[in-house]
């Protein structure tokens, strides 16, 4: 049994640490929140260079070719960095329903491009409140011409094409939904940046007025190709959040180290050593959580739904407690603009929701368990 | 990454599966495989009766006390094909459990600090289940704090005499030896004036008395020493370096990689897939479902932690730390879920009686003995300490007695 990443991604995790911690320190991520940029471009092309965007993307394509395992690796890296890049709306949810689904000429064309850093892309899911689901999707598309809004999308208003959701027929059931795919300089899409929790990750409102688009896989067969893209998704943003998770341990536990209260360092003091161990509990739980569903991911497990689902609520669990107690630990420093605990607790509750919340999750994990147990 | 085992694995795996088919006591399964918590009873026959004939004959095919050397009664097997042989003995590993202590904890420290001649005599014996073994730390003044134990050690000649008293000792009624920590100095501070002896249970200075818990069930012992007399040679270490040898004896107990631990979450699983409440299965409600898929998570949690530590005895490195985490998860698990079990049964969780209590009452048993797993062994309060100190590296606590000659140390609190 070898129930670990090898040498070479091991290595290839330090490698991105490293870079990263070079060109991606807190301060890049404040360039972003205090809105210079709307993401950091220079770090986007960086990572391009380093191959990091095509890491999963085949060499056929443009990609590097190296895998999931290798793109989970680089995910965790992401997630404890903060970095404020369209990443996983590009590489987990736009790449992997493009090669999925994506046609032939489709795939030439966009994931060179996604590989190089020269496009962003999305995918347009939601429509308002509530959890992914095909009954909630009204956005209407009637010979490939769309009409509707979705919001929130992250990184809607900087893509440069969006995989978008919509309704094709009125069965009632799941095969009423298609998938199209929009190029955003077209005419008839609008989109429109709106307040988030977590500014370092932009979330926007896309307006789709009379807009051609070119429809990406089979009519009908759209709500079976995000069920497979959320999966893959939540296992590479579920390293994300194992990344962030341990990020903000060390603080919190640096922090300890430091702080004198009462003439002893506040570390030594059982309130704060036990809550730092809870800490430690969850993010290790999230951890070998997540390995199972890199597995599942890089081998196309039949397992990866359950693993998925898993993956994410534990990694979800482990960082919202992670970033929640590092400013807890801190005392009033930790609730200053200044110090870095809040741009945590806004990435951990942010990604908390990102591909549908905590309790979606848990119903979508016990049904499938149920389907095992049955089966 | 994957969960195939090496080639020298697979081979391995298939003779302990091969051996384990043709000999053993299939008579038990049913009921061995029903017990999924605490101690176990069969019906019929005596279960430590049981567990040494299990014991013998696996020790005599080599089976047992796998990673000990050869000429201990051990096999010179690597850890991790202990471990692949706990797996493949699956159900029956239950029976091990009176030998457990022996093996995990008494035997590495008579191998790492007794003579030669004590090693020949008594370690075979312990890997054959031949003899039992005990371990005597606890005390009802020294719990979590060990080194405020009590029981004196005074010298005559070439002999000790032994005065005190043991608490919370499992198998103290059935062990032929214990280990023994003891107070041999009290002028100086606490853990500088420990011995470490092992002893004959059997001698009539010493006296067993089953405790009984808070559940009704009597699964531990007290052990009182009345001028107790033993021969030096069976002091186990320097005179005053009691508390080194017992830190070995305690770092053993991690070894336990790979037993799995109970945290009830299938047994609530299975329950809720099948329990009618107001408006239709308790799996469909959303408030349980919520519940149901926190603890699968945990408990998933803790199988994948235990196969990247594996990984790591596979690959012949030193696991890390995250195996550290395992009961302090599962024993908080088992109590939740027993309330939970219990809330969904209305009134009728209060019941108890295997015949009518709702899943035979499993789940009010459960509750009333997982207080006890979230102490026994290290409490929650203590683990927490340990991944606190050795895993996050933050200070040790300040302690008020670490200077204080033994004697001068306070014993009430007001």
């Amino acid at each position: 049994m070898n129930f670990d990443f090898s040498d070479d991604q091991k290595q290839l995790r330090d490698t991105a640490r490293k870079f990263l911690a070079e060109k991606c320190p807190p301060k890049a991520v404040r360039g972003v929140i205090d809105g210079k940029s709307p993401y950091d471009r220079e770090l986007w092309k960086g990572l391009a260079e380093m191959g990091f965007l095509g890491v999963a993307i085949p060499e056929s394509y443009g990609g590097t070719g190296a895998g999931h395992l290798e793109l989970c690796v680089i995910a965790e890296e992401m997630g404890r960095a903060l970095a404020p890049v369209p990443f996983s709306s590009t590489v987990y949810l736009a790449a992997e329903a493009l090669l999925l689904a994506g046609s032939e000429a489709q795939r030439q064309k966009w994931l060179p491009l996604i590989a190089s850093g020269e496009a962003i892309g999305t995918l347009a899911l939601f429509e308002g409140k509530g959890n992914p689901s095909a009954q909630s999707i009204k956005l209407a598309a009637s010979n490939g011409v769309l009409d509707g809004v979705k919001k929130p999308v992250a990184d809607g208003a900087i893509a440069d094409f969006a995989i978008v959701a919509a309704r094709t027929g009125s069965s009632g059931r799941e095969t009423d939904i298609s998938l199209f795919l929009v190029d955003m300089k077209a005419g008839g899409v609008e989109a429109k940046a709106l307040g988030n929790i977590d500014p370092s990750h932009g979330q926007a409102e896309i307006s789709f007025k009379k807009c051609r688009a070119e429809p990406l896989g089979s009519a009908g067969e759209g709500w079976s190709v995000i069920s497979q893209v959320l999966d893959r998704a939540a296992v590479l943003l579920a390293f994300e959040q194992v990344g962030g998770a341990d990020r903000a341990l060390e603080m919190g536990r640096d922090y300890a180290l430091d702080r004198i209260a009462f003439g002893r360092p506040i570390g030594s003091f059982q309130a704060i050593k036990h809550m730092l161990a809870d800490m430690y509990v969850s993010a290790t739980l999230a951890r070998s959580n997540c390995y199972y569903g890199a597995w599942a991911l890089s081998t196309n497990a039949g397992e990866l739904p359950e693993a998925a689902a898993a993956a994410r609520i534990s990694a979800t669990q482990a960082f919202q407690h992670c970033a929640k107690n590092n400013i807890q630990v801190h005392g009033g420093m930790g609730f200053t603009w200044e110090f870095d605990c809040h741009l945590y607790y806004r990435r951990a509750n942010a990604t908390a929701l990102s591909l549908g919340s905590l309790s979606y999750w848990e119903d979508a994990l016990i049904d499938r368990m149920r389907k095992r147990n049955a089966a | 990454m994957n969960f195939d085992d090496t080639p020298q694995e697979a081979a391995f795996r298939a003779e302990a599966r091969a051996w384990i088919d043709a000999n053993a006591p299939k008579e038990f399964e049913a009921e061995l495989s029903k017990a999924s918590l605490g101690r176990i009873r069969l019906q019929k026959q005596d279960i430590v009766e049981v567990a040494k004939a299990w014991q013998k004959k696996k020790a005599e095919a080599g089976w047992v006390c796998l990673n000990w050397p050869k000429e201990y009664g051990g096999r010179g097997a690597s850890a991790v094909e202990r471990v692949i042989w706990q797996q493949e003995e699956g159900i029956y590993f239950k029976l091990t459990s009176p030998f457990q202590i022996g093996e995990g904890m008494c035997g590495p420290t008579l191998m790492a600090f007794g003579s030669e001649a004590d090693k020949r005599r008594y370690l075979p014996k312990i890997a054959s289940g031949e003899e039992i073994w005990c371990q005597l730390f606890s005390e009802p003044a020294g719990g979590s704090d060990v080194a405020g134990l009590r029981t004196r050690a005074e010298r005559d000649g070439d002999h000790w005499i032994i005065n005190g008293q043991k608490i919370w000792t499992s198998g103290a009624h059935y062990a032929d030896y214990g280990l023994l920590i003891t107070r041999s100095d009290p002028t100086v501070p606490k853990h500088k004036g420990l011995t470490m002896f092992f002893i004959d249970m059997k001698s009539p200075a010493v006296e067993v008395r089953p405790i009984k818990q808070a559940n009704g069930m009597q699964e531990f012992n007290e052990v009182f020493f009345t001028n107790l007399r033993i021969p030096d040679s069976q002091r186990l270490g320097a005179v005053g370096d009691g508390w080194n040898v017992s830190l070995t004896t305690l770092m053993n107990e991690r070894m336990s990689i790979g037993a799995r631990l109970a945290t009830g979450f299938n047994e609530i699983f299975d329950f809720c897939c099948n329990l009618m409440i107001e408006d239709g299965l308790a799996i469909d409600d959303r408030a349980t479902r919520s519940k149901l898929a926190s603890w699968a998570v945990k408990n998933s949690g803790l199988k994948y932690t235990s196969m990247r530590t594996i990984s790591a005895l596979s690959r012949g490195e030193r696991p890390g730390p995250e195996n550290s985490i395992g009961k302090l998860v599962s024993g908080a698990m088992l109590q939740d879920i027993a309330t939970y079990a219990m809330d969904l049964q209305g009134a009728s969780g209060m019941l108890t009686d295997p015949e009518t209590a709702e899943a035979a009452g499993q789940f009010q048993a459960m509750l009333l003995s997982s207080p006890s797993i979230r102490i026994a062994g290290g409490t929650d309060e203590i683990l927490r300490n340990i991944i606190a100190e050795r895993v996050l590296g933050l200070p040790g606590d300040i302690r008020v007695d670490k200077d204080v000659p033994f004697n001068k140390i306070p014993t009430k609190g007001r």
